[in-house]
């Protein structure tokens, strides 16, 4: 038997980010819901969200952010060999999104699969692939982070529907070459986990329910317990937090994640808060907000951010990488 | 030793004023956390993990709604730490 021939590592080539045209407004929910514009605001500090179309498939954006990633990477179709999906809002159980992403794409025979940590979905995607790089199993992967929550939502539910939204982002996974292996562009060490006995704080019931969840219990899991997952995942890549250019966290609550960069304290990091205009987006909220910051050009080449995912399951993912 | 409730008040301003920004000579025990000092279900949540670390004692999520006033937030600690 011989084994895969692996790479030192792993890195990001490329992201690309897609969110549908129909912008939801805070004073669009007060007409149907019992809600304000400063409500929302204070609470989760939400102004405006993007809603998919009604005919507009998880797959749809998926294709649309994953095609973006590919042509900023510079590569083609044929050099993907795995894409793997993050999503926890499909439509059907079978088949997976991953396969017709890959098709759609015009990717043909890779490995494809679609992954459900929830909110932390897009970095254990991102873990799994930069493993999958690094072991030689894949040349080069394609992320991607997709999400209709709309069509979990209760839009009578004040507490749920002023939150969530609609969107995906996606990333190009490829090797380090071993003469660049030190010091540049990277993907650190995923310090992910998880504790189901939390599973009844966030859940969809079955496939004719909507999402749920306890507000109180998950702002309190995730502004005390989650610092420390940041912290770790800084040491094991050997960054300081006093070196992070960026904290992206997952989009859940403003007041989340100004309480969880306070706890971190990185006073260089700009702290993405993409959740103002975007909401609450799970597996796509890192990555679009990541595209976004590196469109603006807020990010140098090079420069170390640091990405948290958390949420349902309870799940939790977080690395450092470095931009392309 | 137990803490006097003046003690417990006077560490609870402290808390509402570092969560909240509501100065701590407000925070007297008729006042209403919600009604009166303007803190929301989320503050609230963070006022009970500052106790936490300060007074050493816990306040689940399941109790925070019937802590409607500052004195039934000093009533519990205290009864908290008696029965500890």
């Amino acid at each position: 038997m011989r084994l895969a021939e692996g790479t030192p590592g792993a890195r990001i080539l490329a992201f690309g980010g897609y969110q549908p045209t129909r912008v939801v407004t805070n004073d669009e929910l007060a007409q149907t819901v019992d809600t304000t514009d400063e409500w929302i605001q204070s609470r989760v500090g939400i102004a405006e969200r993007r809603i998919a179309g009604p005919d507009e498939t998880v797959a749809d954006m998926a294709v649309a952010a994953g095609g973006k990633a590919l042509a900023a990477s510079g590569l083609g179709p044929a050099d993907i060999d795995l894409v793997i999906v993050a999503t926890c809002t499909s439509e059907a159980p079978i088949p997976n999104v991953a396969a017709t992403v890959a098709t759609r794409l015009g990717i043909v025979a890779p490995g494809a699969y679609d992954l459900n940590a929830a909110c932390a979905g897009f970095c254990y995607a991102l873990g799994t692939a930069a493993d999958a790089v690094r072991a030689g199993t894949s040349r080069h992967t394609l992320v991607i982070g997709a999400e209709k929550l709309s069509q979990w939502v209760d839009w009578t539910d004040r507490s749920t529907c002023i939150i969530f939204a609609d969107g995906a982002g996606a990333a190009v996974v490829g090797p380090v070459p071993a003469a660049e292996a030190d010091g540049g562009p990277g993907i650190g060490p995923v310090v992910w986990g998880s504790d189901g006995a939390m599973a009844d704080k966030i859940f969809i019931k079955d496939r004719q329910s909507f999402i749920v969840q306890e507000g109180q219990a998950v702002f309190r899991w995730a502004t005390t317990a989650l610092h420390p997952v940041a912290k770790q995942a800084c040491e094991r890549a050997g960054v300081d937090p006093s070196e992070l250019a960026a904290f992206v966290p997952h989009q859940a609550n403003l007041r989340i994640i100004e309480a969880i960069a306070r706890k971190l304290a990185a006073p260089q990091a700009i702290v993405a808060t993409d959740i103002i205009h975007s909401g609450n987006t799970s597996s796509a909220s890192i990555p679009l907000a990541l595209s976004a910051m590196i469109e603006r050009g807020e990010l140098g080449s090079g420069s170390a951010v640091l990405l948290l995912g958390f949420g349902a399951g309870i799940s939790y993912a977080a690395q450092v990488i470095k931009v392309p | 030793m137990a803490m006097t409730d003046q003690e417990i008040l006077d560490g609870l301003g402290e808390i509402v004023d570092e969560v909240a920004g509501v100065p701590a000579d407000q925070v007297t025990p008729d006042k209403s956390f919600v009604d009166d000092l303007d803190i929301d279900s989320l503050s609230m949540v963070e006022i009970a993990v500052a106790a936490q670390d300060k007074f050493g004692v816990e306040i689940p999520d399941d109790e925070l709604k019937n802590l409607k006033t500052v004195q039934d937030v000093v009533k519990y600690v205290h009864n908290a730490e008696v029965s500890a």
